[in-house]
């Protein structure tokens, strides 16, 4: 073990960090917005619309994500046609490459989650709610999105997690998160297990966080139903 | 019956932990992605001017050789956990790579180049044909700085842990984004698709990429040797395993007096590359 | 289409044998992963601190670092390790590991992560009462559990299992740095060798997709079958 390469590679790893982050947080935002659009979609009495947002979903949640990257950034890519329109700037770039595909595969898991947090607000509710003559926009806000963020909470903080780690294949389309630093040292160093060590660490520090804060708004939302 | 079901379970784990200290058996690990050094046919098979060079050593040193493949960014940290036993990978002899690993005397060397797609501003500059930068001369140096005007502040693609980087992050050639790919075949992608302005690899690697794609990449300013490019291609061996690194040493010798590698050199670069 | 070609000429059968090869990790490191279930799976739920918080440190950190380090890790640290618990027993020859096994226990050791919270939640939602009624019953402790909790432990646990398989298969993908030429690194080295990225990847992710669908077409009759009497 060469410690001391694990405690000079720290700060290099930390500095990466804020890519990952930067990844993360976008790529959920955008998810999140694609992914209630489809949970609508999916709602949608219209035979063909609920079928195209199925298909989205299962075939995003069907695939390896690094088979997603790969086609956006190395496949399309080649297309060169795209390159002439106005698109191109965008996929020019690795990093909207990663953020496409992030943000397209959590948007299918979170299509998913919101979808069955919808189904969970009953109708009976509201019905509740009129009968004691609560207004129905207090019983939408009071009582409806509470319920549904609470059911989906659990389940949506495992995908921040999942999708966490999956910002580390960022680095096989040239991105330096991260992984893609630890790469970097290795490739001077040739100590693999050291400099993974740091990283996972870091990783799963990420992790920890993730997981409390999201246990903490549990707690705040757990009220009993 | 029970210590039958141990004895099956012990058997069963030991079929697939074989030991790997049978006689005379060496594994070289290859990158399979790097052609014409190394690369595969459709059919799945390593071919290339190193596993041809690699199945003649063998001969010579009378050994039981297999050729596995590794990814280029593990190579070292492969050979150092004994995944196998020797590198034959198009790897230049560094003396970076030299703190880890040793190498055998090198058996093929060329030169490194930049290459640009055609029609881009920087196709045919005006340099010296050839550089080497162990000792830069004043014209050398003028040619250095020419290069270094025309990437200002251009994103020059490379493949990860190569000599290629190594020299774009020495400055030699001033201030370039640099961007680094697991395979020269991805570099080769994104130069061709404008990801990237340029690309720094070995020659031959772009004429190969060129001929057999059809893509319009072509080779711009001096070629470059010496200094960060090393001192031509060896066979990697682990520290301390001296005694195969002699073995390799002596069949090296053998197979060049019998012009065995000029041979194998001019069927696959084309050229006498053999050192 | 003639890049799909059997033989020499395209890369059909290469292809359909990388299938395979990712079918096999798969399911071998399912059963790993199951081993790995069987061992944790009493630390968590064990009423001692140490051993419990070996369980626990088990799941978090396998669960929380990217699975590309998992196997990274695995990849250049496994072989040390092992030699390293060889040389306490007096061995100390090299011992190797071949690509298949290296590949199928690094996405074992994920895969065992993820089975052992699943197991452990369907042990936690078997009623206590049964335990109880068992002893009382006069059943020894050997048929408490073969006969009476692990039939019903399966039952609760075969829905969240076909989601770690779902993990599993795909997790597959990652393994090519290991060399074992499974779908991902044949599309890989075809993409390479024909730079056609676009035809190769898309038809991985058709064979991915074919592969999850027939997969859980199976488990769901599985599914129905086990939930009889329900």
């Amino acid at each position: 073990m060469d410690i001391e390469l694990m405690i000079n590679s720290f700060p290099k790893l930390l500095n990466a960090t804020l890519i990952t982050l930067k990844l993360l947080s976008v790529s959920l935002i955008l998810g999140l917005f694609i992914g209630l659009g489809f949970a609508i979609l999916r709602m949608n009495n219209n035979k063909l619309i609920n079928k195209f947002a199925y298909g989205y979903s299962y075939i995003f949640r069907g695939t390896p994500l690094l088979v997603q990257i790969f086609i956006i950034y190395f496949g399309l890519g080649q297309i060169e046609y795209l390159r002439t329109t106005f698109l191109w700037v965008v996929l020019k770039e690795p990093y909207w490459c990663a953020i496409i595909a992030f943000s397209l595969n959590t948007g299918a898991y979170t299509s998913e989650i919101l979808r069955s947090a919808f189904q969970t607000i009953k109708t009976g509710y509201l019905e509740a709610g009129k009968s004691l003559g609560i207004p129905s926009k207090i019983i939408f806000t009071k009582i409806q999105i509470p319920i549904a963020i609470k059911q989906s909470l659990p389940a949506y903080g495992n995908e921040i997690i999942l999708m966490l780690k999956g910002t580390s294949l960022a680095s096989t389309v040239t991105l330096m998160d991260l992984t893609g630093v630890a790469k970097y040292i290795i490739s001077t160093t040739f100590k693999p297990v050291e400099v993974f060590i740091v990283a996972g660490g870091i990783y799963l520090f990420m992790t920890f966080i993730i997981h409390n804060v999201i246990k903490y708004l549990e707690k705040k939302y757990g009220f009993q139903t | 019956m029970k210590k039958l079901k141990v004895l099956g379970f012990g058997i069963l784990i030991s079929s697939f932990l074989t030991i790997s200290s049978i006689a005379d058996q060496i594994k070289i690990g290859t990158e399979g992605a790097y052609p014409p050094w190394n690369s595969k046919d459709s059919a799945g098979n390593l071919i290339g001017f190193e596993v041809e060079l690699a199945n003649e050593l063998c001969k010579i040193m009378n050994h039981d050789c297999t050729i596995v493949e590794q990814d280029w960014d593990g190579m070292i940290p492969a050979l150092v956990s004994r995944k196998f036993d020797a590198i034959m990978a198009g790897m230049s002899i560094t003396g970076e790579r030299m703190k880890t690993i040793n190498f055998s005397q090198g058996y093929a060397d060329e030169v490194a180049s930049l290459a640009v797609m055609k029609g881009s501003k920087n196709e045919g500059l005006k340099t010296m044909s050839a550089i080497n930068l162990s000792d830069v001369s004043a014209d050398e140096q003028a040619t250095l700085d020419v290069l270094t005007k025309a990437f200002k502040g251009k994103t020059i693609g490379v493949q990860t842990a190569t000599i290629h980087q190594n020299f774009l992050e020495s400055g030699l050639m001033g201030n370039v984004k640099i961007r680094t790919y697991k395979t020269q075949d991805e570099v080769n992608l994104d130069l061709s698709a404008g990801r990237i302005d340029a690309a720094l690899a070995a020659a031959v690697a772009f004429t190969d990429y060129a001929e057999k794609s059809g893509k319009e990449v072509v080779l711009t300013g001096p070629t470059f040797a010496g200094g960060d490019f090393g001192n031509g291609v060896g066979v990697g061996i682990r520290k301390g395993d001296s005694k195969l690194l002699n073995d390799f040493n002596a069949a090296i010798d053998k197979a060049r007096d019998d012009g065995i590698i000029s041979k194998l050199a001019i069927k696959h670069f084309g050229f006498d590359a053999s050192m | 289409m003639e890049l799909l070609y059997f033989g020499d000429k395209g890369w059909g059968d290469e292809l359909f044998f990388a299938t395979l090869i990712t079918i096999a990790v798969s399911i071998t490191a399912m059963i790993i992963g199951f081993i790995f279930a069987a061992l944790f799976t009493p630390l968590k739920l064990s009423n001692n601190k140490f051993l419990n918080s070996i369980g626990n440190a088990y799941t978090t950190v396998i669960r929380g670092v990217p699975e590309l380090l998992v196997i990274y890790l695995f990849f250049f640290g496994g072989s040390g390790a092992i030699m390293f618990v060889a040389s306490i027993f007096g061995y100390n020859d090299y011992i190797e590991i071949n690509a298949f096994l290296t590949g199928s226990f690094s996405i074992g050791i994920i895969s065992g992560a993820y089975s052992t919270e699943v197991f452990r939640g369907a042990l936690q939602s078997i009623d206590k009462g049964q335990f109880e009624a068992a002893k009382v019953l006069g059943f020894n402790k050997y048929i408490n559990f073969f006969k009476i909790i692990l039939p019903q432990m399966l039952r609760l646990a075969i829905p969240n299992l076909s989601n770690v398989w779902q993990i599993t298969l795909k997790d597959t993908s990652l393994i090519s740095v290991t060399g074992l030429v499974e779908i991902m690194r044949q599309s890989y080295i075809a993409a390479g060798s024909t730079r056609d990225p676009l035809f190769f990847y898309s038809f991985a992710a058709v064979l991915y997709l074919m592969l999850t669908f027939l997969s859980m077409q199976l488990l769901n009759r599985l599914e129905t079958k086990y939930s009889k009497g329900y």
